[in-house]
């Protein structure tokens, strides 16, 4: 089977995960699933470190990737760290 | 040290667990937490895997780019207001889509120098830069939105979506066009038309709809992330693309059935555009005017019910009144009264926007209920305290089929045997449409700033009441 291919299977299954475990999430959290989602795709670094770190890279791609790696970054850190911040907050009454 | 691509492959299908066991956190308050420490463990040994991969070669730039973009983001993470998480998502949002577009580019330079592409990868690489582009200037028009740079009203011009279908066709044209010919102008041309193309997309969709939008931008990230892993053939990127990409999906969907509009009316719709001049129940009920009542007066009936609801709205995020709605609800609950707040799913200007809020403020999340949980309790709720919310109580989504939110699902606020509207004006509500509410007999009007009036309210409570 050509990688394309194979790429597209994944691609399929994996919408039906995302479809079954998303309607699992409980609405009161939904403000942290678009939070914990966005640091999720900040997964895009991966994408920039290939293109950055590639040996023979040209000075314009190594540029594009730089900024790249630098804006998933915001988005990884911020994202987690902005969901774990929310989070926090969501307590039962115990006291 | 460099691991081989088989480690690498292990190591990425673990992230992808990680990432899966992360969202599934989410189904309850109480794992999310861990959930979101998957997540980061996930997305960690995703870096560290690609960089020591044998592709990673030079690390300068890297560790440059990493290091400041992490110092940017937990600055950010740390300093954000709750009330203006909406704005970070949407800025988060254009960061994806940026970055997509940058390494579709980059991807490009980098095959194009060593004499690999072919035409799957070059379509690939258009999608990702077409969607990437588009969730960049459409997120950064929501950003500008919701931070108020821009009116958040509905930009309306004549010949709007033959605009946009004309620009969309053709940014697919060029895309194509690049990938037959190679030709580095027909790429930049694209790109080009794709940004245009996220800005008139969403510019003339209107404040009220900013859930939906979010999540919608929510899901192309996503979609960008995918297109971006078919162009690199990396399982991982589209893996957790289609996970993201369906939770935006979704969460649209969830929000358009709460306004029981398609996503295709909000997208090209615009809401309360036109104000036609149709005397309708509202109009009618109008005639008999509003009953307004002061601070004291709703105490009266606070002090002594057995249960107490509390609607938020926007208004409530905007006048940052959660603070001492807790306080109302803990002075309330000294003296036996039940108080339980109901969410509206598209309350605020993004999903669950006003159960942060109200996490913020301490409030504990079993208090909080989602519409269909708390509907059937407002027949046996003796006042409703309606703050800074509006068309989502509005009984003319049930009663006035002429009504633009006729067929809303909406909160029963009017079954309540007392409803206390805190408002700072008649204005009516995102929709333009006037309130049935108002007029009812058993409702009454607050006016002045939400906040003042609860504050005004608590210490009515602290000096005993009457």
């Amino acid at each position: 089977m050509p990688d394309t291919l194979v790429a597209l299977y994944v691609f399929v299954l994996s919408c039906f995960i995302g479809y079954w475990v998303i309607w699992g999430v409980t609405p009161s959290l939904h403000t942290p699933l678009v939070a914990l989602t966005n640091a999720i795709s900040g997964i895009i670094i991966v994408g920039a470190l290939l293109v950055t770190g590639l040996e023979s890279v040209g000075t314009a791609a190594e540029i594009f990737g730089f900024i790249a790696v630098l804006l998933a970054s915001i988005n990884v850190f911020g994202g987690f760290l902005v969901t774990n911040r929310m989070l926090a907050m969501f307590k039962k009454k115990d006291k | 040290m460099e691991i081989s691509a088989n480690t690498q492959s292990v190591a990425y299908l673990i992230s992808a667990i990680l990432f899966i066991l992360a969202l599934k956190g989410l189904t309850h308050p109480a794992s999310a937490r861990r959930g979101n420490y998957l997540g980061m463990a996930g997305m960690a040994l995703a870096i560290f895997a690609t960089l020591f991969g044998s592709e990673v070669q030079s690390y300068g730039f890297i560790v440059a780019g990493v290091a400041a973009g992490g110092l940017i983001g937990t600055v950010l993470a740390a300093r954000v207001e709750m009330t203006a998480m909406p704005q970070l998502v949407a800025a988060l949002h254009s960061f994806v889509g940026m970055a997509a577009v940058l390494v579709a580019i980059g991807t490009y330079l980098n095959h194009d120098a060593a004499g690999t592409l072919n035409p799957v990868m070059m379509g690939e690489l258009s999608a990702g830069i077409i969607i990437g582009a588009i969730t960049f200037s459409g997120s950064v028009v929501a950003f500008a939105k919701l931070q108020g740079l821009v009116s958040g009203a509905p930009v309306k011009f004549k010949g709007q979506h033959m605009l946009n279908g004309l620009l969309g066709i053709v940014t697919i044209a060029l895309g194509i066009h690049f990938g037959m010919s190679e030709s580095m102008t027909s790429l930049v041309l694209m790109t080009l038309l794709a940004f245009v193309l996220g800005f008139t997309l969403i510019i003339p969709i209107g404040g009220a709809d900013m859930p939906v939008i979010i999540s919608m931008l929510n899901s192309y990230s996503g979609w960008a992330a995918a297109a971006t892993g078919f162009t690199l053939g990396n399982l991982l990127l589209i893996i957790v693309g289609a996970l993201v990409g369906f939770s935006g999906a979704i969460l649209s969907f969830i929000m358009c059935r709460a306004m029981n509009r398609s996503i295709i009316n909000v997208v090209f719709g615009g809401f309360g555009s036109d104000s036609g001049g149709d005397v309708s129940a509202v109009g009618q009920a109008a005639q008999k005017g509003v009953k307004s009542a002061s601070v004291d007066d709703a105490i009266y009936w606070m002090e002594d019910a057995g249960k107490v609801i509390i609607v938020p709205g926007y208004g409530m995020a905007v006048a940052q009144a959660q603070h001492a709605l807790k306080e109302m609800m803990e002075l309330l609950e000294e003296r036996d009264v039940e108080v339980k707040f109901a969410i509206h799913p598209v309350a605020g200007r993004m999903p669950g926007h006003m159960n942060v809020l109200l996490a913020e403020a301490d409030i504990p999340y079993d208090h909080v209920l989602e519409m269909d949980e708390i509907n059937p309790e407002f027949p046996t709720s003796d006042v409703t305290l309606v703050v800074g919310a509006n068309d989502v109580v509005n009984p003319a989504a049930k009663s006035d089929s002429s009504s633009p939110i006729y067929g809303m699902p909406i909160l029963d606020a009017s079954k309540s045997r007392q409803v206390y509207f805190l408002k700072r004006s008649m204005s009516p509500g995102y929709s333009g449409v006037d309130n049935l509410l108002f007029y009812q007999d058993n409702t009454s009007l607050i006016f002045g700033d939400a906040k003042d009036t609860i504050e005004g309210m608590v210490s009515a409570l602290k000096g005993g009441g009457h």
